[in-house]
């Protein structure tokens, strides 16, 4: 019974709980309903993608109306990858939420932080399930909104500023991607995805398509922070607060990388997308300068969430590649890359939260010594940080390796050397702050520390249990991912 | 010792070899509150460890042929641990002085009042654990994956002072060892994943009949400098860097187990990957021969200008290692075999050096050769033990390291690279250049700070310190007469891996 | 005449574009923080007419089902687009509440003062 309409609960239940979350005025309440919420969800992804990993694509008329005229969910073994990546985080951090929203925010905003972090996570849901793309565009701003609404909450009045670039640029990206969806509409007459893949066959080469292909391209290219359009995000991930950072950086980018995934591969088709246009060429020259110059940026900060958020726009360009490379195993790199570094950045923001909770800062010169005061985090640290490097062990190996096999495949030798060069950058970058954490005298700052609560250690070690555990055992990941690309290049169908 | 898991499974014991260090790591830090507790945790995981890897031994002396399943990571990509003679060795050699470098570091650690004991044990044990998964892995992943966890616990010991000049030196040790295997041999290993279909380490090699010659030399640039362990220049440069380190460290690095993890990785992949036939028909390892007998000059040349102590041995040991490559490329059996006896020879030689060098500094606080005037009249055993050391490293009777040269010899007349010979005589000479002076300063020059007329008072170092360094001494005495067991024991990698050319037992 | 008609003929599109570019201007030459809300909101407000005007249907009736008429103009895209408002609507509130709040911070709105103010910490 209930199994049949888990689609729907998927974002009826974060929604339903952002209200409830109002209206409590008490922000331990409010935590309370959005801890219930966030695992509800997480049973819910999970239950679907075992339906769909038995049963096939799954299609559902939202509220009755068939398809494609209603607004069709439609849940196949990508996107349900994308629903478990997202409600994982989602849920994770959500022990880990607590004390550090009680830290960092006001006591009367509690209960609002997490009404608008439930909105969010229903945005984010909401993109990766609907099959609808007008639908899509709703939940992308509602998502969006949250996020503005959620980096604002920052403690520094630099939150702010970043909130209002945030929103400025991802305006302007959300009305590109609908640009793109009205030229689409005015092609084809339908907003159903699958129906707009079948009407296009035979008009992919109009004007007004491949300007629609533009529009998409670049709009959800702006939400995803692919390099150059990446500049909202620094600011906005050095300034949110700590648990919006982790919460964001593990899911935000990665749910707008699926998105566009499936507007290439499921709408537009492979043919037109690569066959006909340089996309191919665009995403690997764009990728390999985030990798690059997004990296050698990072070496140069001294605030550590900075440093990390410019890592994400690097780390993303690994994903990016694997849709430039675009054959089954370099595709499979990027997307299993979308969990890796999830669960890598996620785990390293935590941690970089807890050392916040603990000594106020995120500024290199306060660090000094921290490994001593708290080993268990800045343990955390260095083993995510190592994922990052991509030492074998972790989940960022998995990922490398499919890339730079992707890249053999395609008889691209200098794209294997430079993704390995471009990991040496992460070396210098984490190493930096791995060596002040652990080899340097305990600075003033320091000196009181000590471990954070169990309520924020124990999901942090969680999430670095499992990026050494999907390391080791991919069948989850790696299996899912590869599903997903042979899916996708085998037109989707 | 075939008493010791008697009953065991191959399995089990090897799964044990890589846990013994491991759980040891653990029990370890467990017991940082009670140091005595501590260091005998150590000692205790050191011998079960050896006696494991001598059952093993024993086992393979038998002829039984010991694995382990594989666990697959991704398609393609599997752990798997086999044991094979070349690894046994090397298991041998780390684990045994494993147990001595665990004396020596109680003897320096405390007499030096150094801070952090604690993570100086974890990340020790770690660091065996790591090197017993090279030693065993079964394929080039498995390799890999310890080869690189061997880096990175050894970087801690690197910087284990914590001031800037460790800072520098760790920074150094990371960036070189991390980027050599990123940036070359994972692209090697993606390289003969995508050529040969398999990772796995077969006798004879995975590429024959798979690429053309240019190809294969390709590879093999990647791989030989890719395995940054293995000094080769232009890649030694962390070598010296990563003499910041406390004594102990230095052995581990220079003996124990990260350059010997570089040097055996070197033959595994020309043994197992390449293969000796299709290396020697293409000559696609030609070039390896210039390059590793241009290190090994090189690097002697270098080591005569150091005044420290620690860094002449560096340098030594980067010109050492480059006779392990030279063997190796020389692809045929007795170059195999003098270059895996060497691992062996070069360890006990090399580690009885830096023993005595800590020795020396533990109790008088002296680093530069210069200053050692005398110190032979202060420190007899030690200095004593310098020597034997010294003379194994050059290569003179009756002493261990004579018989891997000669062996490495006999492989470059069998493989017709009559130069490498001079080279090697050069070399010899240069060895007793930068060696020499110290014990002829140590014993024949009067003390510098030294009264005139005053007699110097024998004033050793700690006894863990003063035993280690006998023990060791005595042992480049023993594997002189020892090393036919060495060349029966290494008969086995080369002969599976082509046919025994010329030679055999002098 | 075919060229002129042409031109004329789409002048719906040619203000869509207008709009759109001009929007998009203000949004990057001006400093001032509540223009540049002004500017995304001109921006937003072209890609409703980019909807609305493929829908109108000349000739075509109100979507009233009745016997007498056989054209009419498309629904739909009145529908989407008076979500698109609100969403546009939520946007420009929010990102005046971020404004006030700024102007609180910050003591200005002009970015240039504010990028300013920024270096000297």
């Amino acid at each position: 019974m209930i199994s049949e309409h888990l689609p729907a609960l998927q974002v009826v239940i974060p929604l339903l709980g952002a209200v409830l979350c109002a209206c409590f005025k008490r922000g331990v309440a409010a935590w309370f309903v959005a801890c219930v919420a966030s695992v509800a969800v997480l049973i819910v992804s999970v239950g679907l993608l075992a339906q769909v990993y038995d049963g096939g694509t799954i299609s559902y008329a939202l509220g009755g109306w068939r398809p494609p005229f209603g607004i069709e969910y439609r849940i196949d073994i990508f996107n349900a990858y994308v629903l478990v990546l997202v409600s994982v985080i989602g849920a994770v951090i959500m022990p880990y939420a607590k004390r550090s929203v009680e830290q960092e925010i006001p006591a009367d905003r509690q209960a609002w932080f997490y009404s608008i972090y439930l909105l969010c996570l229903c945005g984010l849901l909401g993109i990766a399930i609907t099959g609808d793309a007008f639908n899509a565009f709703v939940f992308m701003e509602i998502s969006s909104l949250a996020t503005y609404a959620l980096i604002a909450m920052g403690r520094d009045r630099r939150a702010l500023l970043a909130a209002y670039q945030y929103l400025i640029m991802g305006t302007i990206g959300a009305t590109f991607y609908v640009i793109g969806v009205g030229l689409l509409y005015s092609m084809t007459g339908t907003l159903n995805l699958v129906d707009m893949a079948n009407r296009l066959a035979g008009i992919e080469e109009s004007r007004a398509v491949l300007a629609a292909l533009a529009f998409l391209t670049v709009g959800i290219s702006l939400k995803l922070a692919l390099f150059p359009l990446h500049v909202w995000l620094p600011n906005a991930y050095a300034y949110a607060p700590s648990m919006a950072t982790a919460f964001l950086s593990a899911t935000a980018t990665k749910v707008a990388v699926y998105l566009l995934l499936r507007y290439f591969f499921t709408v537009f088709g492979v043919s037109v997308v690569y066959a006909d246009l340089p996309i191919s060429w665009i995403f690997l020259v764009l990728s390999l300068a985030a990798m690059f110059g997004a990296s050698v940026v990072a070496v140069f900060q001294n605030n550590i969430k900075r440093m990390l958020a410019y890592s994400s726009v690097g780390q993303i360009g690994y994903i990016t590649l694997g849709i430039g490379i675009a054959n089954e195993t370099g595709l499979t790199g990027g997307i299993v890359h979308l969990f890796n570094h999830a669960v890598t950045k996620a785990t390293l923001f935590m941690a970089v939260g807890a050392i916040f909770f603990r000594i106020g800062s995120v500024r290199i010169e306060d660090l000094g010594g921290v490994g001593k005061q708290m080993p268990w985090t800045a343990g955390a640290f260095v083993i995510a940080g190592f994922s990052l490097l991509g030492i074998p062990g972790t989940v960022g190996f998995i990922t490398k390796w499919y890339l730079g096999l992707g890249a053999a495949e395609d008889g691209w030798w200098w794209l294997v050397i430079l993704i390995v060069l471009s990991s040496m950058l992460s070396v210098v970058y984490i190493g930096r702050f791995v060596e002040v954490m652990w080899f340097r005298d305990v600075v003033p700052a320091a000196r009181r520390a000590k471990e954070p609560p169990l309520s924020m250690l124990l999901p942090t070690l969680l999430l670095t249990g499992a990026t050494i555990f999907f390391g080791f055992d991919t069948r989850l990941t790696e299996g899912v991912a590869e599903l997903a690309a042979q899916w996708l290049l085998s037109g989707a169908r | 010792m075939a008493a010791i898991g008697g009953t065991m499974t191959g399995q089990t014991l090897i799964t044990l070899a890589l846990l013994v260090p491991a759980i040891g790591a653990f029990l370890i830090w467990a017991t940082s509150r009670n140091p005595n507790v501590r260091e005998t945790t150590t000692l205790v995981t050191a011998s079960v460890l050896f006696a494991i890897v001598l059952a093993i031994l024993d086992r393979v002396i038998d002829g039984q042929e010991l694995a382990t399943g594989a666990f697959p990571v991704v398609p393609g990509v599997e752990i798997r641990f086999e044991v094979e003679p070349l690894g046994m060795l090397f298991a041998c050699v780390a684990s045994g002085l494993w147990i001595v470098n665990s004396v020596y570091s109680i003897g320096y650690m405390r007499g030096n009042k150094e801070p952090r004991q604690t993570p100086f044990y974890v990340c020790f044990a770690i660091a065996l654990a790591s090197t017993m998964g090279v030693a065993f892995a079964a394929n080039l992943f498995t390799l890999f994956l310890f080869y690189e966890a061997l880096t990175l616990s050894t970087y801690p010991l690197v910087a284990h002072k914590g001031d800037d000049a460790a800072r520098a030196g760790g920074r150094t040790y990371l960036l070189v060892l991390l980027g050599t295997s990123t940036v070359l041999l994972l692209p090697a290993i993606i390289a003969t994943a995508f050529i040969a279909g398999t990772l796995d380490f077969v006798p004879g090699g995975i590429f024959t009949g798979k690429a053309d010659k240019l190809t294969l030399m390709f590879v093999l640039v990647l791989f030989m400098f890719g395995i940054g362990k293995a000094a080769l220049m232009p890649f030694h440069k962390w070598l010296p860097a990563a003499m910041v380190a406390p004594t102990p460290v230095s052995a581990l690095l220079h003996a124990v187990a990260v350059v010997k993890a570089g040097v055996f990785t070197v033959s595994k992949v020309i043994i197992y990957v390449f293969g000796l036939n299709l290396l020697s028909e293409t000559g696609a390892g030609e070039w390896l021969v210039f390059v590793a007998a241009f290190s090994l000059v090189m690097a002697s040349v270098i080591a005569l200008t150091k005044d420290n102590l620690k860094a002449r041995l560096a340098y030594s040991t980067v010109s050492q290692l480059a006779y392990v490559v030279l063997g190796a490329s020389f692809a045929n059996a007795m170059g195999l075999i003098g270059s895996g006896m060497h691992i062996a020879m070069h360890a006990a030689g090399k580690i009885t050096l830096f023993f005595c060098a800590g020795a020396i500094y533990v109790a008088t606080k002296k680093t530069e050769v210069s200053d050692m005037a005398g110190i032979g009249r202060v420190m007899p055993v030690t200095m004593f033990a310098f020597l034997i050391g010294s003379l194994s490293i050059i290569g003179l009777p009756p002493l261990g390291g004579t018989w891997s040269k000669w062996f490495i010899a006999a492989g470059a007349v069998d493989s017709g690279h009559l130069f490498v010979i001079g080279v090697l005589i050069v070399s010899s000479l240069l060895n007793i250049a930068y060696l020499m002076p110290v014990v002829v300063r140590g014993y024949l020059h009067p003390p510098s700070d030294l009264a005139a007329g005053a007699r110097a008072r024998v004033k050793e170092a700690p006894y863990p310190c003063v035993l280690a360094c006998s023990v060791t001494a005595l042992l480049c005495v023993v594997l002189f007469f020892q090393a036919g067991a060495i060349e029966e024991l290494l008969k086995g990698a080369v002969s599976q891996a082509g046919p025994l050319l010329a030679g055999g037992v002098p | 005449m075919n060229l002129v008609h042409e031109i004329v003929g789409h002048y719906n599109h040619w203000i869509i574009i207008v709009l759109m570019v001009s929007g998009l201007y203000i949004v990057v030459a001006r400093g001032n923080m509540i223009k540049k809300l002004v500017g995304l909101s001109v921006f937003q407000t072209s890609v409703y007419l980019l909807y609305l005007s493929p829908g109108k249907i000349i000739g075509g009736t109100p979507p009233i089902l009745s016997p007498q008429f056989t054209v009419y103009s498309n629904p739909l895209p009145h529908v989407l687009i008076l979500t698109a408002i609100v969403v546009g609507i939520a946007t420009i509130a929010l990102g005046l509440a971020l404004v006030v709040r700024i102007n609180e911070a910050f003591g200005t709105i002009e970015e240039d003062e504010i990028f300013a103010e920024d270096e000297d910490e």
